[in-house]
C-alpha cells in the first residue's frame, strides 16, 4: 500500500504548498506532454532532476521517495517489457537507440510522470483540489465525489489491510499456487472490499442527505482562491518549459546515448 | 501455550513511529481464560496479533506452543491460535454460509469427508443450521458474528482469540456468546477475549490482563482488579455497576469486592438480616 501513502496529503505549509492548485496542475499537464514527447533519455534525465528542487523546496521528500519506492513494480515490468520487445522487433524502437536505452527511457518517462503527479498531489490539499475543481466551473456534484474518492483512498487501503490479516488468519496464503491461482486468491479479499466500500457510500450518502446536502442551489465558500505572485511565476516556469521542449523537439537534433558510444 | 517475553512493537508505517508494545511479558496457560482490557490504542489488538503471528515483536519473542512466531508462517500458527476480528464483514464473501466455513478447513487441506462433518458440526455449535445455504451477507449483524466465529471453530484451534465478540450486540445475543465461550473453556479450549466491556466480563469472570499505553498494568482474576478504583483509573475503566454501589457503600461495613449481580443480592440479604 506503499503506493497510495506516497500520494497522501499532510498538512505542511510551504512555497510549493501554497500555489494554487490550477496552476500546480498545469505544471504537471506540461510536465506529461513533455515527457510524452521525447523517447530520448538524456532529456527524461533532466526532466527528472529538474523536478527534485520542487520536493526539496515542499519538504516532502520521504514521502515522494516512497511513492517512488511504490511506483518500483510498475517501472521494472515497464522496463523488461520494452527490453523484449525492442529485442523481439527491433522496429519498435526509435532510430539510432538500442533497445536497452529505450527500456530505460521509458521507465524513467513513467517515474518522471510519477514524480510530477505525486508532487501533485503530496502538496495539495484535497480541500484546494475542490475549491479549484469549483472555481473552474465543474459542476458541485462531481467535484464532491472527486475529493471524496481521493479522501476514501487510505481509508480503503486501511481496510484492505484488515480484511489481508482477517483471511490470513483463515489460513489464506497470497503467495502459494500458480500464477492463476495467486489471482484467486484475492476473490477472498476483494469481496469484503468492495461490500464494504458499497456499505460505507450509502451510509454516507444518507449521513449526507439528513445534514441536507444539496438544500440550497447555489453554494458559496468560505476561502476563494485568488491567484497570487508566486503563482505567475510557476505560469512563467511552465510556459517556458513548454516552449523549450517544442523548440528543442522540431529544430535540434539529439544524439542518442548508443550513439555517442564507441563503437 | 502462549509466551510472550518482553515483547517491542513498533508499527513500520506509522508517522511518527510510536512503540505500541514496551516491554509485554506474559504467560497464558493451556485451558486459561484472559480477558486483556484497556482504553483504546492500548495496544490489546497490537498484542494478540502477535499471538497468531499476524505481526512479529520488533524485540523481544513470542512462543506458541514452544515454537518461535518468527520461525513459522501464519497458515501454520493459525491452525492452533483462531482468530476473531471484531467486525464479521471484514472476512466474509462466499455465496453460502456453508461455503464460508469450509473456506479456512479448505485452506489447511482438510479431506472433503471431514470438512462435511466439522462445517455441520460448527453449524450446528453455532445453531446456524437453518442458515447453510443462505447467503452471509443476508444475515443479521448478530448471525454474521456467529458465522464468523463458526468459521473459526470449525478447525477446532487450541486457542481462540475474540477481538471485541460483544460490539454491536444485543442483550440476548451476548448472554448466548457469553453462555457459549464459558462452555468451550469449560471444555479445556484456551480462550483470549479483547474487550472494553466491563460487565461482560464481570459476568465471565475470566483472569484479567489490563493495558495502558503499551504495558500491562495488572494482571490477576477479574475480582481483584475490577474492583479496585486505583488500578481501574490508571487505564481508564470503569469498575461495574454492581461494584460501583459496594464501593460508595464501603462505610456501611460491606465488601467491596463484589462483581455480579446474583453475589449482590446474596451479601445485601445478609446484610438485611443481620440488623
Amino acid at each position: 500500500m506503499s503506493v497510495f501513502e506516497g500520494f497522501r496529503f499532510r498538512h505542511v505549509s510551504s512555497p510549493i504548498h501554497r500555489r494554487d492548485p490550477r496552476v500546480k496542475f498545469l505544471y504537471v499537464l506540461v510536465m506529461f506532454i513533455v515527457a510524452v514527447m521525447f523517447t530520448e533519455l538524456p532529456v527524461l534525465l533532466v526532466l527528472f532532476l529538474l523536478q527534485i528542487p520542487f520536493v526539496l523546496v515542499a519538504g516532502v521528500q520521504r514521502q515522494w521517495l516512497r511513492s517512488l519506492r511504490g511506483a518500483m513494480f510498475l517501472v521494472t515490468f515497464l522496463f523488461v517489457f520494452n527490453l523484449i520487445f525492442g529485442y523481439i522487433s527491433p522496429g519498435t524502437t526509435p532510430y539510432g537507440m538500442s533497445p536497452l536505452e529505450y527500456a530505460f527511457a521509458m521507465a524513467l518517462r513513467f517515474l518522471v510522470l510519477v514524480e510530477s503527479f505525486s508532487i501533485f498531489f503530496l502538496t495539495t490539499s484535497p480541500d484546494h483540489l475542490s475549491l479549484a475543481l469549483e472555481q473552474s466551473h465543474v459542476p458541485y456534484e462531481f467535484t464532491f465525489a472527486f475529493t471524496t474518492a481521493v479522501r476514501f483512498v487510505p481509508v480503503l487501503a486501511e481496510e484492505a489491510q484488515t480484511i489481508m490479516d482477517a483471511q490470513k488468519a483463515r489460513g489464506l496464503e497470497l503467495e502459494k499456487g500458480n500464477f492463476m491461482k495467486r489471482i484467486r486468491n484475492y476473490i477472498p479479499i476483494l469481496i469484503p472490499l468492495i461490500v464494504s466500500a458499497i456499505r460505507r457510500s450509502l451510509e454516507l450518502a444518507e449521513a449526507m442527505e439528513s445534514r441536507g446536502w444539496g438544500a440550497s442551489k447555489k453554494r458559496t465558500n468560505l476561502y476563494v482562491l485568488k491567484m497570487k505572485e508566486g503563482d505567475f511565476m510557476l505560469i512563467l516556469i511552465s510556459i517556458i518549459l513548454l516552449v523549450t521542449a517544442i523548440y528543442i523537439r522540431y529544430f535540434v537534433h539529439l544524439p542518442t546515448f548508443t550513439m555517442l558510444l564507441p563503437k | 501455550m502462549i509466551e510472550v517475553k518482553d515483547v517491542h512493537f513498533t508499527y513500520p508505517t506509522a508517522e511518527p513511529e510510536v512503540e505500541a508494545l514496551k516491554g509485554i511479558s506474559l504467560n497464558i496457560r493451556n485451558g486459561e481464560f484472559v480477558a486483556i482490557m484497556g482504553q483504546n490504542g492500548a495496544g490489546k489488538t497490537t498484542l494478540v496479533k502477535q499471538f497468531n503471528g499476524l505481526l512479529k515483536p520488533t524485540k523481544g519473542e513470542v512462543l506458541v506452543d514452544g515454537v518461535r512466531t518468527r520461525d513459522i508462517s501464519i497458515a501454520q500458527l493459525a491452525r492452533k491460535v483462531g482468530f476473531v476480528f471484531q467486525n464479521p464483514d471484514h472476512q466474509l464473501f462466499s455465496e453460502t454460509v456453508e461455503e464460508e466455513i469450509a473456506f479456512a478447513l479448505r485452506n489447511f487441506g482438510f479431506k472433503e469427508a471431514t470438512l462435511k462433518r466439522r462445517v455441520t458440526w460448527a453449524l450446528n455449535l453455532l445453531d446456524l443450521t437453518e442458515y447453510r445455504q443462505t447467503s452471509p451477507f443476508m444475515l443479521s449483524g448478530g448471525e454474521r458474528k456467529r458465522v464468523a466465529l463458526a468459521s473459526v471453530l470449525a478447525w477446532n484451534p487450541k486457542v481462540v482469540i475474540l477481538d471485541e465478540p460483544t460490539i454491536g450486540q444485543d442483550h440476548r445475543q451476548k448472554e448466548i456468546l457469553r453462555q457459549f465461550i464459558v462452555q468451550m473453556n469449560a471444555q479445556g479450549k484456551t480462550v483470549v477475549i479483547v474487550t472494553h466491556d466491563v460487565e461482560f466480563v464481570a459476568e465471565c469472570s475470566p483472569r484479567v490482563v489490563l493495558m495502558a499505553q503499551g504495558q500491562i498494568v495488572a494482571d490477576g482474576d477479574a475480582k481483584r482488579i475490577l474492583t479496585n478504583p486505583d488500578i481501574a483509573l490508571r487505564a481508564s475503566i470503569v469498575p461495574p455497576q454492581i461494584t460501583q454501589i459496594f464501593l460508595g457503600l464501603a462505610d456501611l461495613g460491606l465488601p467491596t469486592d463484589v462483581i455480579d449481580v446474583s453475589e449482590a443480592k446474596k451479601v445485601l440479604l445478609e446484610y438485611l438480616e443481620r440488623r
